[in-house]
């Protein structure tokens, strides 16, 4: 065994390599034993194991709102009347900053089922209770930063980046529906 | 902390440790007899002292309420209540604790103010001025985290808008706001995790608090003159000279402490902070704590996400820079007739832009805020290095011990 190390043409050693490696080696475990601290910072299992939903549509008069908890969140339930359907399906898609047609956004264009969440910066936008504000396009407004939705709840004016999201959800029968 | 010469003890118990841990002879040599101090400090420059107190007064009241409160999104609330009717004096430790976060962030703004009109941070105290800049955004990541620990409709609804300002960021912002949730939405777990560092970060801003004091006294604090001691004859000690200056000011500082915790403690508060968090009910206008209105006004000011944020954080980051974007050799504003003025419209600007912070984003005040918002940066990108380009300052004296002179010698030579 080679006690002293041999020099290379460019003058590094073998210590210089075992050096670099060692050091190489460190920087990786320390990487990989901080994973553990920062992924328990993610949802829990309990906080993931949160159930699916069933929501019952038979009680919703037409033009009414309701909102129902689904993953701690609040999801907007709308009955739409006909002339709200017809306002969000006669908007061209030119004047929308997150363009999507209303049909892509329903299941069946009565219900409109949307995550009632501003997709600025989180706040829960004002028109599911009577006498709130609907907004200019009369959806619902985000009070906090003064972001527009219309009947579809795409994002129409104001800071918001996106239309209300749509959760993942199915008709179970003709009058209920099962979020997640 | 710098080595002095090494004092003489006649107490046998201090030799014996100064010979072991030389931390007597430290202290004095920081803010102690072998401290030589500028002679011409102001009592704006005693407000290091003031925040060093508030810290520990917030680390103090901070420990003792945490023996009662609960970091659970059930039993916050609740338990803020408990510290308030039952705890005995938890009522005096809370609205110390409430009020002396904000007279911390008064303090604080008046320290950077001080070193922007004084010039404190220009070379060699660069790094002075970063390691303080590190303290001011630790500073506000406590408040924001301690303001979410009651659980109120204010607390939850800042927790749930700043958290968001971060699913702004392309491609990984939704991961990574679930992460910091720790769910998919503010909710206990997020509580717990802002408890947690709500506790920890104060001694983290201790820590980076002594290397402050460490940098400041390699070349000891600038002075109102701007132009550094040349002779004993510039200098006094320390103490009893600014530690009984200081002393005053702090006595000044607790009573207005006392005054708003005794006769107004809820007057910076807001009426929404007394209903418990509703997670279903956004309140009409959200507003941050005073201290954080400027910025809420900038990242308001832009009707595009991305784009708000950036502003936000590029507001905050461009104190940073402010040692290399102010292009003057003259330390002090005494001598620079052009920046003085723009000073005061930088303060002035700011003052507005918290006023339109505390605003709903709607007319007037929306467009004010843009304004102001472009002139906050203007300041810092335009006025800072071309003033000091064009700018002719006025002669500076020859020495601190002198009086300012009619007739001194040309600026360029005396700045060095």
């Amino acid at each position: 065994m080679a006690t002293t190390a041999p020099e290379t043409g460019d003058g590094e050693t073998r210590r210089d390599f075992i050096f670099v490696a060692a050091i190489s080696a460190t920087a990786v475990g320390a990487g990989l034993a901080v994973w553990p601290f920062v992924n328990s910072m993610n949802p829990s299992r309990d906080v993931l194991a949160e159930s699916t939903t069933e929501v019952d549509l038979s009680p919703i008069e037409e033009g009414q709102r309701i909102t129902v908890l689904w993953r701690k969140k609040p999801v907007f339930v709308d009955h739409r009347a006909p002339e709200k359907i017809a306002e969000a399906t006669g908007a061209a898609l030119s004047d929308l900053k997150d363009p999507q047609t209303d049909a892509d956004r329903v299941l069946r264009p009565e219900w409109l089922v949307l995550i009632g969440i501003c997709t600025h910066l989180g706040c829960i936008p004002q028109g599911q209770r009577v006498g709130e504000r609907l907004g200019d396009f009369g959806g619902w407004f985000c009070p906090c930063h003064g972001s527009h939705y219309d009947t579809s709840g795409r994002i129409r004016k104001g800071p918001a980046p996106k239309n209300l999201e749509v959760p993942p959800y199915s008709f179970i029968d003709d009058t209920t529906i099962q979020l997640g | 902390m710098a080595g002095g010469p090494a004092r003489q003890y006649n107490n046998r118990l201090i030799r014996w440790v100064e010979y072991r841990l030389p931390i007597f002879s430290a202290v004095e040599a920081t803010i102690g007899r072998d401290m030589p101090t500028p002679k011409n400090l102001n009592y704006w420059w005693s407000l290091g002292s003031v925040l060093f107190l508030a810290l520990v007064i917030q680390i103090a009241t901070g420990i003792f309420l945490a023996m009662h409160y609960i970091p659970s999104g059930a039993l916050a609330f609740d338990s803020v209540e408990q510290i308030m009717r039952n705890v005995n004096g938890g009522w005096l430790l809370r609205y110390i604790h409430s009020n002396g976060a904000s007279l911390f962030f008064a303090a604080v703004y008046l320290h950077i103010f001080r070193g922007m009109y004084y010039g404190s941070y220009k070379a060699p105290r660069e790094l002075l001025w970063l390691i303080g800049m590190t303290i001011f955004v630790l500073m506000t990541a406590t408040a924001f985290m301690g303001y979410v620990l009651p659980w109120g409709q204010m607390s939850f609804w800042a927790a749930t808008v700043i958290t968001n300002l971060f699913s702004a960021i392309p491609l990984i912002g939704d991961s990574l706001t679930t992460w910091l949730w720790g769910g998919f939405a503010v909710d206990s777990p997020t509580l717990q995790r802002f408890y947690s560092l709500h506790y920890l970060l104060p001694f983290v801003i201790f820590g980076v608090s002594l290397m402050h004091v460490w940098a400041l006294h390699v070349h000891g604090p600038s002075n109102p003159v701007g132009i550094s001691a040349r002779s004993k004859k510039d200098t006094i000690p320390y103490h009893p000279y600014y530690t009984s200056k200081y002393m005053s000011v702090v006595g000044i500082s607790f009573i207005i402490l006392a005054f708003l915790v005794f006769y107004e403690p809820n007057f910076l508060a807001h009426p929404d902070q007394f209903k418990p968090a509703d997670p279903l009910q956004t309140p009409a206008n959200i507003v941050p704590e005073w201290y954080f209105l400027p910025f809420y006004a900038i990242l308001r000011s832009v009707p595009d996400k991305l784009g708000g944020v950036i502003l936000f954080g590029g507001s905050i980051a461009i104190l940073f820079l402010v040692p290399w974007l102010d292009t003057s050799r003259v330390r002090s504003a005494r001598f620079r007739p052009t920046y003085r003025y723009f000073f005061w419209i930088f303060v002035l600007n700011s003052i507005l832009l918290g006023w339109v912070g505390s605003q709903p984003a709607e007319g007037a005040a929306l467009l004010i805020g843009r304004l102001a918002t472009v002139y906050y940066f203007a300041h810092f990108l335009i006025v800072l290095p071309f003033v000091g380009w064009f700018e002719r300052p006025r002669p500076l004296p020859e020495s601190i011990s002198k009086p300012v002179l009619k007739s001194g010698m040309p600026a360029a030579e005396a700045a060095e």
